[in-house]
């Protein structure tokens, strides 16, 4: 086993002037981080921050400009490193043609899941996001929660040992939230490291090991939730004083 | 293979579950069989016409349905953003191109033999002959050359932003070749030079598609078939613009950053 899930080095993200003469954009300025086995690692920022960057980086959607960034000790620009992980993107749009278990099945085939094994595990995973009953309908006709729970079907299709969600619960009612917070704990349970990003920081404090502040693109913090705590009286503010926002002073 | 192949079956899952293409076969049978049940002055001969104009109208709906299908393809991932938990499992881009262009030929194949199928049985109604080697080859070179169309326009979709300006670019020189591509020699001939270099230039790269789009003439006139070695020299030049196309894509579509 690697003893690091995450491995980022002096990344740095820049993407391309869009008029001329004008500066290329920073989005991630020489990030350094590393995520370890049995993690649940909450990777906060506010709007703009560089975190969907860097996840973008992680799954190979968006070449580093600079530095090194790895998956179970594999570049991340190696398709094969995608192999173990499971993605869960902020807003889930699926195929709405195709039905639930259509859409599992399709996940199943590119991971190279025998037939097999993938009915088993599309049948133990739609009754785990509670999809059972509308397996053969197509999403198009599903709700919001109901499609943000098949994102969450899709993401565990291949029994990842590395769960990347961005913003999960972003758009989903109290229930669906729990849900989710259920399922992130069964994982850490199982032993497998999860990687999210979340404006919820209350969520973040129930459920993450470490925690890292992202802000402008530079580290500002990374360590256990009660360091970064410290002697403030909750993540939030701890939050807002490390990212420089004025209100934070007061306790 | 498995990658590509699975990506190919939800294409063509797409085709069958979306409306575009049975408004389209409806639309061009109910307009074949009006002008079968047409009888113009008890002349025999219009026959002839009608079946010319019939073919032509599948060839259109064939078109039409290849390059808004493929159009629609990567533009739609990304917009939709189904683009990303698909690149985010151990695919790759060339696979995905692979797929999507295998996914879009095989479904216009599919549509082909509809439209040939509903073409021979009507026109075999009315000539009572049933010349099906013919239809074969017109139907097999035909398919061919919709390859070479499907490929063009996957790479249209990757530099175009928008798949109306890619389809309606791609409409264009497709029909663009199928009607004076072969003249742009002549049209060199009478030029003085640079010009008539260009243009040269431009009939030998341009990939020539009047030879299926002429097969139409196997079936209309009734004429004997072609040799079988050209016609598979004719599938083999086609397939090679097929395979440059998406060697093309391939490399545009592995510098674009999919966010």
């Amino acid at each position: 086993m690697t003893a690091t899930v995450i491995q980022i080095e002096n990344l740095v993200v820049e993407y391309p002037a869009r008029g001329f003469r004008q500066p290329a954009t920073a989005a991630v300025k020489k990030l350094t981080l590393e995520v370890h086995p049995g993690e649940v690692f909450g990777f906060l920022g506010p709007n703009g921050a560089g975190k969907t960057t860097t996840m973008n980086v992680l799954l190979g959607f968006v070449p580093p400009t600079s530095g090194l960034a790895s998956l179970f000790g594999i570049d991340v620009r190696q398709p094969i490193a995608r192999q173990r992980i499971g993605y869960l993107p902020e807003l889930t749009y699926y195929y709405k043609f195709l039905t639930a278990e259509e859409l599992l099945r399709f996940y199943a085939t590119i991971f190279g899941i025998a037939r097999g094994e993938a009915d088993k595990r599309i049948d133990v995973l739609l009754k785990l996001v509670e999809l059972e009953h509308a397996r053969k309908r197509p999403i198009k006709s599903y709700s919001k929660g109901m499609q943000q729970r098949v994102g969450l079907a899709q993401a565990l299709i291949n029994n990842p040992d590395l769960l990347i969600l961005d913003e999960p619960t972003s758009g989903l009612d109290p229930l669906g939230r729990m849900k989710v917070r259920e399922i992130i704990q069964r994982l850490k349970n199982e032993g497998k490291t999860v990687f999210f990003s979340s404006h919820e920081l209350g969520e973040v404090e129930t459920v993450c090991d470490r925690v890292a502040i992202i802000h402008q693109g530079e580290l500002k913090a990374v360590g256990r939730v009660d360091e970064i705590t410290g002697r403030h009286a909750s993540l939030e503010k701890a939050f807002l004083d490390i990212i420089g926002f004025p209100s934070a002073a007061a306790p | 293979m498995k990658n590509i192949f699975a990506v190919a079956g939800v294409v063509i899952k797409e085709l069958y579950r979306r409306k575009d293409f049975y408004v389209l076969f409806i639309l061009t049978v109910l307009i074949c069989l009006v002008m079968a049940s047409v009888n113009v002055f008890n002349d025999k001969q219009i026959v002839r016409y009608l079946k010319e104009l019939c073919l032509l109208l599948i060839w259109i709906s064939s078109l039409v349905i290849a390059i808004t299908t493929t159009a629609r393809q990567i533009p739609a991932e990304r917009e939709q953003r189904t683009l990303l938990p698909l690149l985010a499992k151990p695919l790759t881009r060339t696979q995905l191109i692979f797929g999507k262009f295998l996914g879009c030929w095989l479904a216009c194949g599919l549509v082909l033999v509809c439209f040939y199928t509903f073409f021979g049985a009507l026109a075999g109604s009315r000539d009572h002959a049933w010349p099906l080697l013919n239809y074969f080859q017109a139907a097999f070179l035909h398919w061919i050359m919709l390859g070479v169309v499907v490929a063009m326009t996957l790479l249209g979709s990757l530099v175009f932003a928008a798949p109306s300006s890619n389809s309606t670019i791609c409409f264009v020189i497709v029909m663009t070749m199928l009607t004076v591509g072969r003249y742009l020699n002549a049209v060199a001939l009478a030029q003085s030079e640079p010009f008539r270099s260009i243009i040269y230039g431009f009939y030998f790269a341009v990939p020539h598609l009047e030879i299926p789009f002429e097969m139409r003439n196997l079936i209309v006139h009734d004429w004997p078939l072609i040799g079988w070695t050209f016609v598979g020299l004719d599938a083999l030049y086609l397939l090679a613009y097929a395979a440059a196309f998406l060697v093309a894509a391939c490399l545009v579509f592995r510098r674009k950053p999919v966010n």
